[in-house]
């Protein structure tokens, strides 16, 4: 199959939607299929060749952070050009529920059509109200929508009724595969990680430090390895002199030593208070075989299979963190059961499992043999008479 | 004169303006029944591929009899339900799913059904029919929803925009797949 992806947000700026359509896609190649992106770029040049610009991207601020998206006839005379030379089975956009290149490449195409919610550009309901009424005739051409987490899906059946299908993030379990460790730090002391960034309180980094001079008086060489950005003077400051010593700060790390820190731990912990909406370093952390020690909010709750793949505590409760970590780092062999159990689960949501099922979804939405068309008949120009003809040759007319 | 001109040329506007407004609400109605349409017929395949599955499977001497003939009897009697009758239909096909999942009940049962090539193929073509069975449903309501909608509104029932189109109506049925099955799906 040739699908085409639409992500939104520039190439060039990263980000979990472009990260997640990068990975798609090479999954989907894997699997044996064909696939290009359209996405808006700054740099045209820098672009891999599988990438097509969407245009120049605009910054806009919502939700609290910086969007880099694009809109308009120009954006949307290349996404006709794209969707019309690409010769798609499918056309597969991404958030597509705001002013945005992805609505942009539905307005313009008429066939097989899904679209994937991420989080939701949607901050108010006052914000979707004043774009319903416009984006709804796109919505329409959409025949499958899939949602990466429950909150994704939550929010997309309450603003725009209909339901979706849930397909979760993937992860690249090749990637956390094999046991090497950071330089002189194998496995086997006691040692506990956590990533995030330092000062954010719903990261939850507190609650482990509170924990862990309880710890200490069970488990006298326990230690800490802490990966993140933020600014480590300041929680060193406030740290208990009497662990001061065991915790040992990494800043922010690259994938490659985020695996080794991994390999080096015989827990991580993830104390997050919320705001969580799917927790991808807990199936990282479990395809590392790493065993997981979580706070019990939902979706973490949902990623450990209820308690099969992991360990949950009481959330914001230093106390019974504490418990269940002395008790999980007395007692190797439940630790050894949890890292089968963590692995089988992390292999559900690896990318080529994940990508499997996006392909039912397309499969069920393709009747034989139909491609994705460029539209004309959708654009009120191309209702005209006149046009209707040798509608192809306006793409290049209207180009900005 | 020249204001009876100026009403002349916005009462244009207003008529060119609505023409335009039903003409793009009928083809998005138009467009949402042809979706329909394509969501039924995918449906019916999947359905019909999933009947298929559960027979051969009943048919492979795989099975230990007693869930063979549960299997065989469901199969036979999805194909010989009347599609125009879709309370029949959905009762007969819901009965499938529900007999699919008191065959295939346990984890071990399946790991050992997949043992051999043809048992593996057998169940995993089954549970790949399943599971497009419950994407084709939920995609099919999904549109459904969506014209219903449209249609409600005031200007498509003035204007008659739906034609003499029926109403279309959600597929009601049981298509929950054996949980064992799911990892293959």
């Amino acid at each position: 199959m040739r699908v085409g992806l639409v992500c939104p947000y520039a190439w060039d700026t990263p980000g979990g939607v472009a990260a997640h359509v990068n990975d798609l896609r090479t999954a989907l190649m894997q699997l044996g299929h064909e696939a290009v992106i359209l996405a808006p770029a700054e740099d045209e040049d820098a672009l891999p060749d599988f990438v097509t610009n969407g245009g120049k991207p605009i910054s806009i601020s919502s939700n609290g952070s910086v969007a880099k998206i694009n809109f308009g006839p120009g954006p949307a005379a290349r996404a006709r050009r794209w969707v019309r030379d690409s010769d798609l089975d499918i056309l597969h956009v991404h958030e597509p529920a705001g002013p945005t290149l992805s609505l942009l490449s539905i307005w313009v195409s008429e066939g097989p059509v899904v679209a994937t919610w991420h989080s939701s550009l949607v901050s108010s309901r006052r914000d979707i109200a004043a774009w319903s009424p416009i984006i709804r005739s796109g919505m329409e051409k959409i025949r499958a929508r899939i949602a990466v987490s429950e909150y994704a899906r939550r929010s997309l059946v309450e603003y725009t009724g209909g339901d979706a299908i849930l397909i979760p993030n993937g992860v690249d379990c090749s990637a956390y595969a094999g046991d090497e460790p950071l330089p002189g730090r194998a496995r086997g002391s006691n040692t506990l990680m956590f990533l995030g960034r330092i000062d954010e309180p719903r990261k939850g980094l507190p609650i482990l430090l509170a924990a862990l001079p309880l710890v200490a008086r069970a488990v006298p060489d326990v230690n800490v390895l802490i990966a993140g950005p933020g600014d480590v003077e300041q929680v060193r400051a406030g740290l208990d002199p009497e662990i001061a010593d065991r915790v040992e700060f990494l800043g922010l790390v690259s994938e490659l030593d985020k695996a080794r820190a991994l390999h080096s731990s015989d827990i991580y912990v993830a104390p997050n208070t919320g705001g969580e909406s799917f927790g991808i370093i807990l199936l990282e952390s479990m395809a590392a075989g790493t065993p997981v020690v979580a706070s019990d909010i939902e979706a973490f709750q949902r990623v450990l299979a209820e308690g099969r793949a992991g360990v949950t505590f009481r959330n914001g409760d230093p106390a019974d963190l504490a418990t269940q970590l002395i008790e999980l780092l007395g007692d190797p062999q439940r630790r050894a059961r949890l890292r089968t159990e963590g692995a089988v689960r992390a292999e559900e949501f690896d990318w080529s499992s994940v990508a499997r099922r996006v392909l039912a979804v397309y499969q069920s939405v393709r009747q034989g043999g139909e491609k994705v068309e460029a539209d004309f008949s959708r654009q009120f120009w191309g209702r005209l008479p006149l046009r209707r003809g040798g509608g192809s040759g306006d793409a290049e007319e209207t180009e900005a | 004169m020249k204001v009876d001109l100026f009403w002349i040329i916005v009462l244009g506007f207003a008529l060119a303006f609505t023409i335009w407004r039903l003409s793009a609400l009928a083809s998005r109605i138009d467009r949402l029944h042809h979706r329909i349409d394509l969501a039924r017929a995918s449906l019916d395949t999947q359905l019909v591929r999933r009947a298929r599955a559960a027979e051969a499977l009943a048919l492979s001497d795989l099975l230990d009899p007693a869930s063979a003939v549960v299997l065989a009897r469901a199969a036979g009697n999805c194909r010989n339900a009347d599609p125009a009758d879709a309370a029949e239909w959905g009762l007969v096909e819901s009965e499938m799913s529900r007999d699919l999942r008191e065959v295939l009940v346990d984890p071990e049962g399946i790991d050992a059904l997949r043992g051999t090539i043809d048992g593996r193929e057998l169940v995993d073509d089954l549970a790949s029919a399943c599971n497009h069975v419950m994407l084709a449903r939920r995609f099919h309501n999904d549109a459904v929803q969506s014209a219903r909608l449209l249609r409600s509104g005031r200007l498509v029932r003035l204007f008659r925009l739906a034609g003499n189109a029926p109403l279309p109506d959600m597929v009601e049925m049981d298509d929950a797949m054996p949980p064992a099955l799911v990892p293959y799906g």
